[in-house]
């Protein structure tokens, strides 16, 4: 009965609490969508659409730690994977329709994808939704058994997953020697730059969101692949 | 469109609540791809397109799939019935040993 009251404390504590920091909320002093579209000025800006200027240019830091937070979060989620039960054999699902949706729906997906990234510079779109609906592919073509052979391979996952990170870095980093500051990118080159951290993320968070899947492709040290572990005890 | 976004807000509100209340979990799985679908409906109306991808994508999509991902994982494992063709369940074995 003490939990009990204990318990109905401290929640209407927190209730009070959160009223009081909604109501007592001080005003902005500065609107940030006004401040992103005032300092895009067509010809200068690397991209005209305003959430991926804030995104990738004015607030890129915070998108860079964003995915560090995301492939730190994988990373872990794969280190408490349980070992896959399922080869590669058993993970085919033998329905005819969805094998026709695949072939159907595949094409459409990635190009699906390619518009988002290409369109993130000047309308809704970019690497989220573009990795999103890659990752998408990928589950279906994990649900319907069909293998990326070379693409599976765990080196490249690795690699894959990082990638993003890796882009976003070193394209930060040049600035820094020119006497700007981090990921201050020169303004001509903008535009660019952009694109390609896009790209680059949009395959690590398709990779990093499809990790998370219990299908997706096999880590190196799993069960699956029983050839490397052999090895590494040799 | 005042109504039509009464009637987002109120479907919304009701998918929630059945997502959090339904004792099936299949159900609320899907409850809560519906409510997923619904918010991005909600986000286009509240003029954020970008948000409404996003949610679209991850919140309904993947999120659906990584559910019933685990909801597959979780059945398999703790009602190991005719489906599981790998592990002979308890029951046949303890029949077999009393004969």
């Amino acid at each position: 009965m003490s939990r009990v009251i204990v318990a109905a404390i401290a929640s209407l504590i927190i209730t009070i609490a959160l009223a009081l920091a909604v109501l007592e909320r001080p005003t902005p002093t500065l609107s940030l969508p006004n401040l992103a579209s005032t300092a895009i000025t067509p010809g200068e800006a690397g991209v005209l659409h305003p959430i991926t200027a804030v995104l990738l240019e004015f607030r890129s830091i915070d998108t860079l730690l964003e995915i560090a937070v995301l492939l730190v979060a994988v990373v872990v989620a794969l280190a408490l994977r349980e070992a896959q039960p399922d080869g590669a054999d058993r993970m085919g699902l033998d329905n005819p329709l969805l094998h026709a949706v695949v072939k159907l729906l595949l094409p459409l997906m990635l190009l699906v994808a390619a518009y988002l990234l290409w369109a993130g510079s000047t309308r809704p779109g970019g690497a989220f939704q573009a990795g999103a609906v890659l990752a998408g592919c990928g589950v279906l073509l994990r649900l319907a058994g069909t293998s990326l052979h070379g693409l599976e391979r765990p080196r490249w996952l690795q690699g894959g997953r990082v990638l993003g990170l890796l882009v976003f870095v070193s394209v930060g980093i040049p600035p820094m020697l020119a006497g700007r500051a981090f990921l201050d990118y020169p303004a001509d080159l903008a535009g660019g730059l952009i694109l390609l951290i896009e790209a680059a993320l949009t395959l690590s968070i398709a990779l990093a969101l499809l990790s998370l899947f219990r299908l997706a492709p096999p880590q190196s040290d799993s069960p699956a692949f029983p050839d490397r572990r052999k090895r590494r005890r040799a | 469109m005042g109504w039509l976004d009464l009637l987002l807000g109120l479907t919304l509100v009701t998918t929630a609540g059945l997502a959090l209340a339904s004792r099936d979990l299949f159900r609320a799985v899907v409850m809560f791809i519906v409510f997923g679908l619904l918010m991005a409906l909600v986000w286009v109306r509240l003029q954020a397109p970008d948000i409404a991808l996003a949610e679209a994508a991850i919140g309904a999509g993947l999120t659906g799939v990584l559910l019933l991902d685990t909801l597959g994982y979780l059945k398999r494992r703790f009602e190991p019935t005719g489906t599981n063709e790998r592990r002979p369940t308890p029951t046949t074995e303890g029949r077999g040993d009393a004969r």
